[in-house]
């Protein structure tokens, strides 16, 4: 995983509350078996309307997707954080996350972070008249800074750890490997193997 | 302080806790279907790493497999190699998997329960939202994304914070044509699809107590609908008869070991949740919703709702662009909207028990000529229990289709699709735009309105017909 320290691009304001991972990416678009190349499905259905943000040129420039509240609820398809990562966003701001999507992306590096509605609402303004506003994300001070505004956010120290390292999980899960095979050596018996086939 | 079951079933799950960290979770229970696999596979290749525990993993083939002329190779060129990879992979790293044809293969959230490999107080994981399904013996069961897939083949655990506990009291006893799937679309309806968040919902009450199985696993398969990753229902007789004889449930003095534990997993009467909702079962109607989130939901006998009577401006903006999608006009009654397909399925009302009270509705009846009729099983086992029950006749009989199981039309990853436009009847979990097949419009229901609706063509209760 690559470290998140900080990151500055404009934003993309995306007016919607209740994006579900099927509307980030549809499931007709989750057959390939690598983890590149699905920024084709992103928004796939929403970018038929030419209208649709994403299809606008202000914005295809931008990293930093401003989303309404309870983004990315529905599939635990890891594929949604792949489809925005692969189109280019370092960043999404929303006031709400849906748990499996918030962690698939920190596993990921896809820096999601929650900031208050207005705060989200004075974003798509500025956004939406000066698309080339730059907004700095800063994991290591913890704050979103744009035209001389900075909000500060909070996130939980490991996690952020994690990130600004780049480390990942199974890396770190296998510094305690004798933990698990101690706890595999109390586990009950009566506990169910699939193997062998019963 | 008393625990919660679901503090409890962590506690003892706990491997290694260290403060400012997440805790360390061992995981009993690891379910593998081909969408959300390969990349972890390819993971373990790339870091030279093994399948810690082939014994606690098992995998089937559901999302993507057709569910007719299954005795054919896949049509669909990039869906074969998916589900080709699947079992290349299981090969190479030994693990066990029930694929197309095989009496044991079905949707990964109904195998694991008619197998007997879900039992009370384990931690199940898959990557797949519905994981929650199997919360309703008394486990603590989540979805996972592809790189905690890699995470759990890898080390058998996974590194988690614990997320806070709210109880869904549902007191009282439902009335007839009332399930479980209105219980748990009236609770999305009244927490909203994000009131889950950053909880595990434990399901109380004497409603909830005198559900079956099947029903239980109705309502913790929604969990995740209304935003929680996982859902429970303490164990008690109906879970343990249940579990009992089924081919991996323990035997002799396993089994005696086993129930002792069983029994002590509930709630203390001291213990305290986060957060608490209650519900009255007799107050509950049929329900179907009206837009494109699985918390905008009615009574049937509602009309759609006027977005401008909603307080909150993001509720307002929602249902505005709900009515758009759905092509609803406000104060149109609910019973009057026409389906052009019922779809009877998936992992939240696939099961045998679904099937019955579906085919007790149509029993002798046709389907009206303006509707199709696609009844999927769960799992080839719940197919072939339909089959010597002569369910397959009722529904062929009536106008239906009998197809083979799989995910089917819940998601269209398959051939089976909404075309644009076409609004369906279905008893899966998600009304989310497109989810169905591009442009499609989805109203869900449970299968008895499901049934009834096929032979009314518009949505309708079997009281209606």
């Amino acid at each position: 995983m690559e470290k998140f320290l900080t990151h500055t691009g404009s934003g993309l304001p995306l007016r919607r509350s209740n994006v579900d991972t099927d509307q980030i990416i549809p499931a007709v678009y989750l057959k390939r078996i690598t983890k590149s190349g699905f920024e084709d499905g992103l928004f796939a259905a929403w970018r038929n309307d030419p209208n649709f943000e994403l299809n606008q040129p202000q914005y295809k420039q931008a990293s930093i997707l401003i989303a309404g509240p309870d983004f990315g609820t529905g599939s635990s398809r890891e594929h949604a954080v792949w489809a925005l990562q692969n189109y280019g966003f370092k960043v999404v701001l929303s006031t709400r996350f849906a748990d499996i999507f918030r962690g698939n992306s920190q596993k990921m590096g896809l820096l999601t972070v929650i900031l208050p509605q207005e705060e989200i609402e004075s974003l798509w303004q500025v956004v939406e008249e000066k698309p080339d506003t730059q907004i700095t994300v800063d994991l290591q001070s913890k704050s979103v800074s744009y035209q001389g505004k900075s909000l500060q956010f909070t996130i939980d120290d490991y996690t952020r750890w994690r990130l600004m390292e780049g480390l990942d999980d199974i890396g770190l899960t296998f510094t305690k490997i004798d933990a698990v095979a101690k706890f595999e050596e109390k586990r009950a018996t009566f506990k169910p193997k699939t193997l062998p086939i019963r | 302080m008393g625990k919660t079951l679901a503090e409890k079933i962590w506690a003892e799950h706990v491997v290694s806790a260290t403060a400012g960290e997440p805790d360390l979770l061992y995981i009993d229970l690891h379910l593998i279907h081909e969408v959300t696999s390969p990349q972890a596979f390819d993971g373990l290749r790339l870091s030279n790493r093994k399948v810690r525990r082939p014994d606690l993993t098992i995998a089937t083939e559901d999302h993507n497999v057709p569910t007719l002329n299954i005795d054919k190779p896949i049509a669909d060129p990039v869906s074969k190699l998916q589900v080709d990879t699947l079992r290349k992979n299981c090969a190479e790293f030994g693990l066990r998997i029930h694929s197309l044809g095989d009496v044991d293969q079905g949707i990964v959230h109904v195998v694991g329960p008619q197998l007997g490999i879900t039992q009370p107080g384990m931690t199940i994981v898959c990557g797949d939202s519905h994981t929650s399904t199997h919360g309703a013996f008394g486990a603590l069961a989540f979805g996972i994304g592809t790189s905690e897939v890699e995470h759990v083949l890898a080390t058998q655990t996974l590194p988690l914070i614990r997320p806070k506990t709210m109880a869904i009291n549902v007191e009282g006893s439902l009335k007839a044509g009332v399930t479980s799937k209105d219980i748990i679309l009236a609770v999305i309806a009244k927490i909203g699809t994000g009131g889950g968040q950053g909880y595990i919902l434990e399901y109380r009450g004497s409603a909830i107590r005198a559900l079956s199985m099947e029903a239980r696993m109705t309502i913790c398969n929604m969990s995740i609908e209304a935003g929680a990753r996982a859902g429970l229902i303490a164990p008690d007789q109906t879970t343990f008869d249940y579990v009992k004889g089924k081919p991996h449930a323990p035997t002799g003095a396993d089994w005696d070991a086993a129930l002792a534990y069983w029994q002590s997993l509930n709630t203390d009467a001291d213990a305290k949740f986060d957060k608490e909702v209650n519900l009255n079962a007799d107050e509950l109607a049929p329900f179907v919703t009206w837009g494109t989130n699985p918390g905008q939901g009615l009574p049937l006998t509602s009309a759609v709702p006027n977005p401008a009577d909603f307080a909150n401006a993001e509720d307002r903006g929602a249902a505005e662009r709900a009515l758009q999608y759905m092509d609803l006009k406000p104060g149109t009654p609910l019973k009057s909207i026409k389906v052009d397909t019922i779809f009877l399925g998936s992992c939240t009302n696939g099961r045998i028990e679904d099937l019955r009270s579906a085919a007790s509705i149509l029993k002798g009846k046709k389907i009206a000529s303006s509707v199709r009729l696609l009844v999927v099983p769960g799992s080839a086992r719940v197919r072939l229990q339909a089959e010597s029950e002569g369910l397959d006749k009722v529904f062929l009989d009536a106008g239906g289709e009998w197809r083979s199981a799989g995910c089917s039309m819940c998601l269209g990853m398959n051939p089976d699709q909404l075309k644009p436009g076409e609004r369906a009847a279905s008893t899966s979990n998600r009304n989310f735009e497109g989810r169905q097949g591009k442009g499609g419009r989805t109203h869900l229901v449970s299968p008895l309105v499901a049934a009834a609706t096929a032979l009314k063509g518009t949505l309708a209760s079997p009281a209606d017909l």
